[in-house]
Protein backbone atom coordinates (compact mmCIF):
# COMPACT_ATOMS: atom_id res chain seq x y z
CA UNK A 1 0.00 0.00 0.00
CA UNK A 2 1.39 3.33 -1.21
CA UNK A 3 -0.81 6.01 0.60
CA UNK A 4 -1.97 5.32 3.90
CA UNK A 5 -5.81 4.36 4.42
CA UNK A 6 -7.90 2.77 6.92
CA UNK A 7 -8.84 -0.64 6.91
CA UNK A 8 -12.76 0.30 5.94
CA UNK A 9 -11.88 2.96 3.58
CA UNK A 10 -13.77 2.26 0.19
CA UNK A 11 -11.48 3.20 -2.41
CA UNK A 12 -13.32 3.00 -6.11
CA UNK A 13 -11.44 3.22 -9.70
CA UNK A 14 -14.30 4.94 -11.59
CA UNK A 15 -14.14 4.51 -15.74
CA UNK A 16 -16.29 6.79 -17.69
CA UNK A 17 -16.26 6.25 -21.87
CA UNK A 18 -20.35 6.88 -22.67
CA UNK A 19 -19.21 9.65 -25.50
CA UNK A 20 -16.08 11.67 -26.01
CA UNK A 21 -14.42 11.37 -23.00
CA UNK A 22 -12.18 8.55 -21.50
CA UNK A 23 -11.94 9.05 -18.28
CA UNK A 24 -10.87 7.50 -14.98
CA UNK A 25 -10.51 8.32 -11.51
CA UNK A 26 -9.90 7.04 -7.70
CA UNK A 27 -12.04 8.26 -5.26
CA UNK A 28 -11.68 7.23 -1.34
CA UNK A 29 -15.36 6.86 0.26
CA UNK A 30 -17.37 8.35 -2.78
CA UNK A 31 -16.71 11.96 -2.08
CA UNK A 32 -12.88 12.50 -2.02
CA UNK A 33 -11.77 12.77 -5.52
CA UNK A 34 -8.21 11.42 -5.27
CA UNK A 35 -7.57 11.67 -8.92
CA UNK A 36 -9.89 12.72 -11.68
CA UNK A 37 -8.34 12.40 -15.57
CA UNK A 38 -10.10 13.23 -18.77
CA UNK A 39 -8.91 12.34 -22.05
CA UNK A 40 -11.34 14.31 -24.32
CA UNK A 41 -11.53 13.69 -28.02
CA UNK A 42 -13.45 16.96 -28.60
CA UNK A 43 -9.84 18.20 -30.72
CA UNK A 44 -10.47 14.97 -32.72
CA UNK A 45 -14.57 15.29 -33.09
CA UNK A 46 -14.03 19.41 -34.23
CA UNK A 47 -12.58 18.17 -37.43
CA UNK A 48 -16.51 16.08 -38.14
CA UNK A 49 -18.76 19.20 -36.25
CA UNK A 50 -19.90 16.20 -33.52
CA UNK A 51 -19.34 13.09 -32.21
CA UNK A 52 -18.08 10.13 -34.54
CA UNK A 53 -18.78 6.86 -33.18
CA UNK A 54 -16.31 4.91 -34.75
CA UNK A 55 -13.55 7.59 -34.12
CA UNK A 56 -14.97 7.58 -30.41
CA UNK A 57 -14.61 4.03 -30.12
CA UNK A 58 -11.32 3.17 -31.78
CA UNK A 59 -10.16 6.59 -29.24
CA UNK A 60 -11.10 4.84 -26.02
CA UNK A 61 -9.21 1.79 -26.95
CA UNK A 62 -6.17 4.39 -27.57
CA UNK A 63 -6.34 6.38 -24.16
CA UNK A 64 -8.41 3.72 -21.62
CA UNK A 65 -5.14 1.70 -20.38
CA UNK A 66 -2.88 5.02 -20.20
CA UNK A 67 -5.33 7.45 -18.82
CA UNK A 68 -6.32 4.22 -15.97
CA UNK A 69 -2.77 4.10 -15.41
CA UNK A 70 -2.26 8.32 -14.53
CA UNK A 71 -5.59 8.09 -12.36
CA UNK A 72 -4.03 5.44 -10.26
CA UNK A 73 -0.17 7.60 -10.06
CA UNK A 74 -1.76 10.98 -9.73
CA UNK A 75 -3.84 9.43 -6.31
CA UNK A 76 -0.65 7.98 -5.44
CA UNK A 77 -2.54 4.48 -5.50
CA UNK A 78 -1.95 0.97 -6.69
CA UNK A 79 -4.19 -1.83 -8.46
CA UNK A 80 -3.84 -3.41 -4.91
CA UNK A 81 -5.33 -0.68 -2.97
CA UNK A 82 -8.28 -0.69 -4.62
CA UNK A 83 -11.44 -2.09 -3.13
CA UNK A 84 -14.37 -1.25 -5.54
CA UNK A 85 -14.79 -0.37 -9.46
CA UNK A 86 -17.71 1.62 -10.87
CA UNK A 87 -18.23 2.28 -14.79
CA UNK A 88 -20.97 3.59 -16.64
CA UNK A 89 -22.59 1.09 -18.40
CA UNK A 90 -25.18 3.13 -20.20
CA UNK A 91 -26.86 5.56 -22.20
CA UNK A 92 -24.36 6.08 -24.68
CA UNK A 93 -22.79 4.95 -27.99
CA UNK A 94 -22.35 1.08 -27.64
CA UNK A 95 -19.21 0.82 -28.53
CA UNK A 96 -17.58 3.49 -26.97
CA UNK A 97 -19.28 2.20 -23.45
CA UNK A 98 -18.54 -1.17 -24.20
CA UNK A 99 -14.57 -0.38 -23.82
CA UNK A 100 -14.73 1.31 -20.38
CA UNK A 101 -16.69 -1.81 -19.63
CA UNK A 102 -14.56 -4.26 -20.80
CA UNK A 103 -11.10 -2.98 -18.78
CA UNK A 104 -13.58 -2.57 -15.36
CA UNK A 105 -14.78 -5.64 -15.39
CA UNK A 106 -11.05 -7.35 -15.91
CA UNK A 107 -10.02 -5.45 -13.16
CA UNK A 108 -12.96 -6.49 -10.84
CA UNK A 109 -12.19 -10.01 -11.74
CA UNK A 110 -8.55 -10.14 -11.21
CA UNK A 111 -8.65 -7.84 -8.20
CA UNK A 112 -11.59 -10.08 -7.41
CA UNK A 113 -13.25 -6.73 -5.72
CA UNK A 114 -17.02 -6.01 -6.26
CA UNK A 115 -17.68 -3.70 -9.90
CA UNK A 116 -20.96 -1.68 -9.63
CA UNK A 117 -21.81 -0.23 -12.98
CA UNK A 118 -24.40 2.66 -13.41
CA UNK A 119 -26.06 5.15 -15.35
CA UNK A 120 -24.61 8.15 -16.86
CA UNK A 121 -27.27 10.58 -16.48
CA UNK A 122 -27.69 9.47 -12.58
CA UNK A 123 -23.63 10.25 -12.58
CA UNK A 124 -24.24 13.86 -13.56
CA UNK A 125 -26.13 14.50 -10.33
CA UNK A 126 -23.85 12.85 -8.21
CA UNK A 127 -20.58 15.72 -9.85
CA UNK A 128 -22.96 17.92 -7.17
CA UNK A 129 -22.00 15.57 -4.15
CA UNK A 130 -18.25 16.01 -5.04
CA UNK A 131 -18.29 19.68 -4.87
CA UNK A 132 -21.05 20.05 -1.97
CA UNK A 133 -19.64 17.84 0.98
CA UNK A 134 -22.98 18.50 3.11
CA UNK A 135 -25.56 17.83 0.23
CA UNK A 136 -27.94 15.27 -0.11
CA UNK A 137 -31.27 13.97 -1.37
CA UNK A 138 -34.06 15.43 -1.52
CA UNK A 139 -34.12 18.07 -4.29
CA UNK A 140 -35.12 18.82 -7.63
CA UNK A 141 -32.65 17.86 -9.96
CA UNK A 142 -32.65 19.65 -13.41
CA UNK A 143 -29.79 17.32 -15.72
CA UNK A 144 -28.95 18.88 -19.24
CA UNK A 145 -26.31 17.36 -21.65
CA UNK A 146 -25.48 16.75 -25.22
CA UNK A 147 -27.60 13.46 -25.35
CA UNK A 148 -30.19 14.32 -22.26
CA UNK A 149 -32.68 16.81 -20.93
CA UNK A 150 -34.48 15.24 -17.59
CA UNK A 151 -36.37 16.85 -14.80
CA UNK A 152 -35.88 14.43 -11.82
CA UNK A 153 -36.96 14.59 -7.98
CA UNK A 154 -34.66 12.63 -6.32
CA UNK A 155 -36.10 11.42 -2.98
CA UNK A 156 -33.35 9.74 -1.86
CA UNK A 157 -29.69 8.01 -3.38
CA UNK A 158 -31.46 5.57 -5.97
CA UNK A 159 -34.90 6.70 -5.18
CA UNK A 160 -35.85 9.24 -8.48
CA UNK A 161 -39.16 9.66 -10.29
CA UNK A 162 -38.60 11.29 -13.87
CA UNK A 163 -40.70 14.11 -13.85
CA UNK A 164 -39.61 15.39 -17.36
CA UNK A 165 -37.88 14.62 -20.17
CA UNK A 166 -37.30 16.04 -23.60
CA UNK A 167 -39.81 14.40 -26.38
CA UNK A 168 -37.30 15.31 -29.26
CA UNK A 169 -33.50 16.56 -29.09
CA UNK A 170 -31.49 17.09 -25.77
CA UNK A 171 -30.62 20.87 -25.11
CA UNK A 172 -27.34 20.21 -25.94
CA UNK A 173 -27.78 18.81 -29.27
CA UNK A 174 -29.99 21.85 -29.77
CA UNK A 175 -27.22 24.08 -28.88
CA UNK A 176 -25.17 21.67 -31.46
CA UNK A 177 -27.41 22.28 -34.50
CA UNK A 178 -27.70 25.74 -34.24
CA UNK A 179 -23.85 25.90 -33.37
CA UNK A 180 -23.68 24.38 -37.11
CA UNK A 181 -25.49 26.05 -38.95
CA UNK A 182 -24.28 29.50 -38.02
CA UNK A 183 -21.02 28.03 -38.47
CA UNK A 184 -19.78 28.20 -34.84
CA UNK A 185 -18.44 24.87 -34.72
CA UNK A 186 -18.20 22.15 -32.20
CA UNK A 187 -19.61 21.84 -29.23
CA UNK A 188 -21.97 24.24 -29.95
CA UNK A 189 -22.49 24.98 -26.19
CA UNK A 190 -19.61 27.39 -25.29
CA UNK A 191 -19.61 28.90 -28.58
CA UNK A 192 -23.30 29.86 -28.63
CA UNK A 193 -23.00 30.98 -25.02
CA UNK A 194 -19.76 32.81 -25.82
CA UNK A 195 -20.87 34.85 -28.38
CA UNK A 196 -24.93 34.92 -26.95
CA UNK A 197 -22.88 37.92 -24.50
CA UNK A 198 -22.27 40.39 -27.95
CA UNK A 199 -25.87 40.03 -29.01
CA UNK A 200 -29.69 41.11 -28.31
CA UNK A 201 -31.61 38.40 -26.54
CA UNK A 202 -34.69 40.31 -27.45
CA UNK A 203 -33.74 41.01 -31.38
CA UNK A 204 -35.38 38.09 -32.79
CA UNK A 205 -37.92 36.04 -30.77
CA UNK A 206 -37.98 32.84 -31.28
CA UNK A 207 -41.37 30.50 -30.15
CA UNK A 208 -40.78 28.76 -27.04
CA UNK A 209 -42.72 25.35 -27.06
CA UNK A 210 -44.48 24.75 -23.56
CA UNK A 211 -46.48 22.00 -24.21
CA UNK A 212 -49.70 20.98 -22.76
CA UNK A 213 -50.87 22.50 -19.58
CA UNK A 214 -48.98 21.10 -16.25
CA UNK A 215 -46.26 18.92 -18.45
CA UNK A 216 -42.64 18.82 -17.37
CA UNK A 217 -41.26 17.59 -20.59
CA UNK A 218 -39.50 19.76 -23.15
CA UNK A 219 -39.35 19.73 -26.89
CA UNK A 220 -36.79 21.77 -28.55
CA UNK A 221 -36.59 20.22 -32.16
CA UNK A 222 -39.98 23.32 -32.93
CA UNK A 223 -37.09 26.03 -31.73
CA UNK A 224 -34.41 24.49 -34.10
CA UNK A 225 -36.56 24.71 -36.99
CA UNK A 226 -37.86 27.85 -36.09
CA UNK A 227 -34.20 29.27 -36.13
CA UNK A 228 -33.56 27.38 -39.08
CA UNK A 229 -36.44 28.72 -41.02
CA UNK A 230 -35.42 32.42 -39.84
CA UNK A 231 -31.65 32.02 -41.10
CA UNK A 232 -33.41 30.93 -45.14
CA UNK A 233 -35.84 33.31 -45.00
CA UNK A 234 -33.16 35.84 -44.70
CA UNK A 235 -30.98 34.34 -47.11
CA UNK A 236 -33.20 34.28 -49.52
CA UNK A 237 -34.23 37.93 -49.02
CA UNK A 238 -30.62 39.04 -49.06
CA UNK A 239 -30.72 40.18 -45.80
CA UNK A 240 -27.92 40.32 -43.21
CA UNK A 241 -28.04 37.97 -40.69
CA UNK A 242 -26.50 38.95 -37.22
CA UNK A 243 -25.05 35.84 -35.57
CA UNK A 244 -24.92 37.30 -32.10
CA UNK A 245 -28.48 38.41 -32.32
CA UNK A 246 -29.35 34.58 -33.54
CA UNK A 247 -27.37 32.95 -31.05
CA UNK A 248 -28.71 35.51 -27.78
CA UNK A 249 -32.21 34.60 -28.93
CA UNK A 250 -31.70 30.85 -29.60
CA UNK A 251 -29.72 30.65 -25.90
CA UNK A 252 -32.74 32.54 -24.60
CA UNK A 253 -35.77 30.53 -25.48
CA UNK A 254 -33.92 27.51 -24.36
CA UNK A 255 -32.74 28.78 -21.07
CA UNK A 256 -36.25 30.42 -20.38
CA UNK A 257 -38.80 27.35 -20.98
CA UNK A 258 -35.75 25.21 -18.94
CA UNK A 259 -35.97 27.54 -15.81
CA UNK A 260 -39.57 28.09 -16.20
CA UNK A 261 -40.09 24.50 -15.86
CA UNK A 262 -37.74 24.03 -13.28
CA UNK A 263 -38.97 26.52 -10.95
CA UNK A 264 -42.64 25.41 -11.63
CA UNK A 265 -41.64 21.92 -10.83
CA UNK A 266 -39.83 22.82 -7.50
CA UNK A 267 -42.67 24.73 -6.29
CA UNK A 268 -45.27 21.85 -6.94
CA UNK A 269 -42.95 19.39 -5.25
CA UNK A 270 -42.26 21.42 -2.06
CA UNK A 271 -38.89 21.24 -2.96
CA UNK A 272 -36.76 23.90 -1.40
CA UNK A 273 -33.80 22.89 -3.18
CA UNK A 274 -32.67 22.38 -6.91
CA UNK A 275 -29.47 20.84 -8.15
CA UNK A 276 -28.10 21.71 -12.15
CA UNK A 277 -26.24 18.89 -13.62
CA UNK A 278 -24.72 17.96 -17.06
CA UNK A 279 -22.79 19.66 -19.78
CA UNK A 280 -25.18 22.25 -20.27
CA UNK A 281 -24.93 23.17 -16.51
CA UNK A 282 -21.59 25.17 -17.81
CA UNK A 283 -23.56 27.50 -19.80
CA UNK A 284 -23.21 30.96 -18.13
CA UNK A 285 -26.77 32.33 -18.63
CA UNK A 286 -28.53 30.04 -17.69
CA UNK A 287 -26.67 29.17 -14.40
CA UNK A 288 -27.11 33.28 -13.51
CA UNK A 289 -30.77 33.73 -14.44
CA UNK A 290 -31.31 30.02 -12.68
CA UNK A 291 -30.20 31.60 -9.34
CA UNK A 292 -31.77 34.86 -9.49
CA UNK A 293 -35.60 32.76 -9.99
CA UNK A 294 -34.10 30.51 -7.23
CA UNK A 295 -33.47 33.47 -5.25
CA UNK A 296 -36.73 34.95 -6.02
CA UNK A 297 -38.67 31.61 -4.70
CA UNK A 298 -36.61 30.63 -1.62
CA UNK A 299 -34.51 27.78 -3.51
CA UNK A 300 -31.06 27.32 -2.50
CA UNK A 301 -29.34 25.97 -5.79
CA UNK A 302 -26.26 23.98 -6.22
CA UNK A 303 -24.12 23.28 -9.23
CA UNK A 304 -20.78 21.43 -9.88
CA UNK A 305 -17.73 23.18 -10.60
CA UNK A 306 -17.50 23.72 -14.51
CA UNK A 307 -14.71 20.35 -14.58
CA UNK A 308 -17.15 17.91 -12.94
CA UNK A 309 -20.09 19.35 -15.32
CA UNK A 310 -18.94 17.68 -18.69
CA UNK A 311 -18.37 13.97 -18.24
CA UNK A 312 -15.98 12.72 -15.85
CA UNK A 313 -15.40 9.65 -13.99
CA UNK A 314 -15.66 11.20 -10.50
CA UNK A 315 -19.14 11.37 -10.66
CA UNK A 316 -19.20 7.81 -11.71
CA UNK A 317 -17.43 6.78 -9.08
CA UNK A 318 -19.26 8.72 -6.28
CA UNK A 319 -22.46 7.14 -7.90
CA UNK A 320 -20.88 3.92 -8.03
CA UNK A 321 -20.29 4.30 -4.00
CA UNK A 322 -23.30 5.25 -2.89
CA UNK A 323 -25.19 2.02 -4.85
CA UNK A 324 -22.40 -0.28 -3.44
CA UNK A 325 -22.88 0.95 0.20
CA UNK A 326 -26.62 0.51 -0.39
CA UNK A 327 -25.44 -3.24 -1.08
CA UNK A 328 -26.05 -3.25 -4.84
CA UNK A 329 -23.60 -5.27 -6.59
CA UNK A 330 -23.14 -5.76 -10.98
CA UNK A 331 -22.50 -9.14 -12.28
CA UNK A 332 -19.24 -9.86 -14.61
CA UNK A 333 -22.05 -10.36 -17.34
CA UNK A 334 -22.94 -6.63 -17.34
CA UNK A 335 -23.87 -5.24 -20.46
CA UNK A 336 -23.66 -1.94 -22.23
CA UNK A 337 -27.15 -0.49 -22.80
CA UNK A 338 -27.20 2.51 -25.21
CA UNK A 339 -30.59 3.74 -24.10
CA UNK A 340 -30.58 2.69 -20.49
CA UNK A 341 -33.62 4.61 -18.28
CA UNK A 342 -32.78 6.44 -14.69
CA UNK A 343 -33.32 3.85 -11.92
CA UNK A 344 -32.69 0.47 -13.77
CA UNK A 345 -30.00 -1.04 -11.35
CA UNK A 346 -28.07 -4.17 -12.66
CA UNK B 1 -41.23 9.45 -57.77
CA UNK B 2 -44.88 10.00 -56.54
CA UNK B 3 -44.99 13.17 -54.70
CA UNK B 4 -47.78 15.10 -52.28
CA UNK B 5 -47.90 18.42 -50.60
CA UNK B 6 -48.85 18.90 -47.31
CA UNK B 7 -49.40 22.46 -45.71
CA UNK B 8 -48.53 21.68 -42.22
CA UNK B 9 -47.41 19.56 -39.68
CA UNK B 10 -50.20 17.49 -38.83
CA UNK B 11 -50.88 16.42 -42.48
CA UNK B 12 -47.11 15.11 -42.35
CA UNK B 13 -48.11 13.35 -39.35
CA UNK B 14 -51.01 11.79 -40.54
CA UNK B 15 -49.30 10.22 -43.72
CA UNK B 16 -46.58 9.19 -41.49
CA UNK B 17 -48.92 7.33 -38.92
CA UNK B 18 -50.77 5.87 -41.73
CA UNK B 19 -47.28 4.71 -43.33
CA UNK B 20 -46.90 2.87 -39.27
CA UNK B 21 -49.75 0.80 -39.61
CA UNK B 22 -49.09 -0.53 -43.00
CA UNK B 23 -45.22 -1.39 -42.62
CA UNK B 24 -44.30 -5.19 -41.67
CA UNK B 25 -41.85 -7.05 -40.33
CA UNK B 26 -38.03 -6.28 -42.16
CA UNK B 27 -39.47 -3.19 -44.11
CA UNK B 28 -36.46 -0.37 -43.97
CA UNK B 29 -37.56 3.50 -44.51
CA UNK B 30 -35.37 5.91 -46.18
CA UNK B 31 -35.46 9.72 -44.92
CA UNK B 32 -33.90 12.20 -46.74
CA UNK B 33 -34.40 15.50 -45.92
CA UNK B 34 -32.33 19.10 -44.78
CA UNK B 35 -31.75 19.76 -41.01
CA UNK B 36 -35.33 20.83 -39.72
CA UNK B 37 -37.40 19.67 -42.76
CA UNK B 38 -39.40 17.09 -40.13
CA UNK B 39 -37.22 13.54 -40.62
CA UNK B 40 -37.35 13.19 -37.11
CA UNK B 41 -41.42 14.35 -36.95
CA UNK B 42 -42.27 12.05 -39.66
CA UNK B 43 -40.51 8.96 -37.45
CA UNK B 44 -42.52 10.31 -34.41
CA UNK B 45 -45.68 10.30 -35.91
CA UNK B 46 -44.77 6.45 -37.99
CA UNK B 47 -43.80 5.35 -34.33
CA UNK B 48 -47.68 6.48 -33.08
CA UNK B 49 -49.10 4.06 -36.21
CA UNK B 50 -46.66 1.07 -34.72
CA UNK B 51 -48.13 1.26 -31.48
CA UNK B 52 -44.85 2.55 -29.64
CA UNK B 53 -46.20 4.07 -26.54
CA UNK B 54 -42.55 5.51 -25.46
CA UNK B 55 -41.25 9.21 -26.85
CA UNK B 56 -39.30 8.97 -29.80
CA UNK B 57 -36.32 11.25 -29.34
CA UNK B 58 -33.40 12.45 -31.85
CA UNK B 59 -30.85 9.27 -32.25
CA UNK B 60 -28.10 11.78 -32.72
CA UNK B 61 -26.11 10.82 -29.57
CA UNK B 62 -26.59 7.18 -29.87
CA UNK B 63 -26.83 7.22 -33.55
CA UNK B 64 -30.19 3.46 -33.09
CA UNK B 65 -32.77 4.29 -30.57
CA UNK B 66 -34.75 0.89 -30.43
CA UNK B 67 -38.72 0.92 -29.45
CA UNK B 68 -41.40 -1.67 -28.73
CA UNK B 69 -44.56 -1.37 -31.60
CA UNK B 70 -46.67 -3.84 -32.88
CA UNK B 71 -43.12 -5.14 -34.01
CA UNK B 72 -40.15 -3.11 -32.98
CA UNK B 73 -38.61 -0.47 -34.75
CA UNK B 74 -35.37 0.66 -35.37
CA UNK B 75 -34.16 4.56 -35.47
CA UNK B 76 -31.34 5.58 -36.77
CA UNK B 77 -29.53 8.54 -37.64
CA UNK B 78 -26.48 8.74 -39.46
CA UNK B 79 -25.56 11.70 -40.11
CA UNK B 80 -22.81 11.97 -38.25
CA UNK B 81 -21.38 9.03 -40.01
CA UNK B 82 -18.40 9.41 -42.57
CA UNK B 83 -17.23 6.19 -43.21
CA UNK B 84 -19.35 3.04 -44.50
CA UNK B 85 -17.24 1.18 -42.11
CA UNK B 86 -18.57 2.77 -38.95
CA UNK B 87 -22.02 1.27 -39.76
CA UNK B 88 -20.13 -2.13 -39.52
CA UNK B 89 -19.32 -1.40 -35.85
CA UNK B 90 -22.32 -0.20 -34.91
CA UNK B 91 -23.92 -3.86 -36.21
CA UNK B 92 -26.29 -2.43 -38.88
CA UNK B 93 -27.13 -5.49 -40.63
CA UNK B 94 -28.77 -7.20 -37.40
CA UNK B 95 -31.11 -4.88 -37.90
CA UNK B 96 -31.02 -4.19 -41.65
CA UNK B 97 -32.14 -7.63 -41.94
CA UNK B 98 -33.55 -8.07 -38.49
CA UNK B 99 -37.59 -8.23 -37.55
CA UNK B 100 -38.33 -4.99 -36.84
CA UNK B 101 -39.12 -1.71 -39.52
CA UNK B 102 -35.81 0.39 -39.74
CA UNK B 103 -36.42 4.10 -40.33
CA UNK B 104 -33.46 5.98 -41.12
CA UNK B 105 -32.47 9.23 -41.24
CA UNK B 106 -29.82 10.95 -43.97
CA UNK B 107 -30.18 7.41 -45.52
CA UNK B 108 -28.72 9.28 -48.78
CA UNK B 109 -25.43 8.68 -46.39
CA UNK B 110 -25.04 5.03 -46.32
CA UNK B 111 -26.66 4.16 -50.33
CA UNK B 112 -23.47 1.80 -50.69
CA UNK B 113 -25.10 -0.61 -47.89
CA UNK B 114 -28.77 -0.15 -47.74
CA UNK B 115 -30.94 -3.30 -48.69
CA UNK B 116 -31.72 -4.33 -52.23
CA UNK B 117 -35.09 -2.74 -51.49
CA UNK B 118 -36.32 -0.17 -49.57
CA UNK B 119 -38.83 3.17 -49.48
CA UNK B 120 -37.55 5.75 -49.87
CA UNK B 121 -38.98 9.09 -48.83
CA UNK B 122 -37.65 12.27 -49.32
CA UNK B 123 -39.13 15.64 -47.51
CA UNK B 124 -38.70 18.80 -49.37
CA UNK B 125 -39.08 22.09 -47.62
CA UNK B 126 -41.71 24.66 -49.37
CA UNK B 127 -42.42 27.13 -46.79
CA UNK B 128 -42.49 27.48 -43.19
CA UNK B 129 -45.11 24.93 -42.72
CA UNK B 130 -45.47 23.19 -45.74
CA UNK B 131 -43.54 20.14 -47.39
CA UNK B 132 -43.48 18.19 -50.17
CA UNK B 133 -43.36 14.48 -49.64
CA UNK B 134 -41.82 12.26 -52.72
CA UNK B 135 -42.08 8.72 -52.62
CA UNK B 136 -39.75 5.53 -54.56
CA UNK B 137 -40.57 2.06 -53.66
CA UNK B 138 -37.95 -0.57 -55.23
CA UNK B 139 -40.51 -2.85 -55.56
CA UNK B 140 -43.94 -3.58 -56.14
CA UNK B 141 -44.22 -4.10 -52.15
CA UNK B 142 -43.18 -0.84 -51.55
CA UNK B 143 -44.85 0.85 -54.70
CA UNK B 144 -48.31 -0.47 -53.13
CA UNK B 145 -47.59 1.07 -50.03
CA UNK B 146 -46.51 4.26 -51.88
CA UNK B 147 -49.89 4.30 -53.54
CA UNK B 148 -52.23 4.02 -50.66
CA UNK B 149 -49.86 7.03 -49.06
CA UNK B 150 -50.78 9.22 -51.53
CA UNK B 151 -54.63 8.85 -51.13
CA UNK B 152 -56.06 11.22 -49.21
Amino acid sequence: MITNFKQEDIITLAIETSCDETSASILKNGREVLSNIINSQIEQHKKFGGVVPEVASRRHIENINDVIEEALTVADVSFADLTHVGVTHGPGLVGALLVGLSAAKAIAFAREIPLNGVNHIEGHIYANFIEHKQLGPPFISLVVSGGHTHLVYMEDYGKYEVLGRTRDDAAGEAFDKIARALGLGYPGGPQIDRIAKEGNPDAIVFPKAYLEEGSYDFSFSGLKSAVLNYLNTQKMKGLDISTADVAAGFQKAIVDILIEKTIKCALEKGANRVVLAGGVAANSSLREQLRTECEKNNIDLKYPPLHLCTDNAAMIGCLAYYNYIRGLRSSLDLNAISNLKMGDNY
Amino acid sequence: MSCINVSNQKELEEIAEKLGKLVNSGDVICMVGDLGAGKTTFIQALAIGLGVKDYVTSPTFTLINEYEGRIPLYHFDVYRINHIDEMENLGYEEYFYGDGVCAIEWADLIKDILPYDYLWIEIKITGAESRQICFIGTNDYYREIAGELLEK
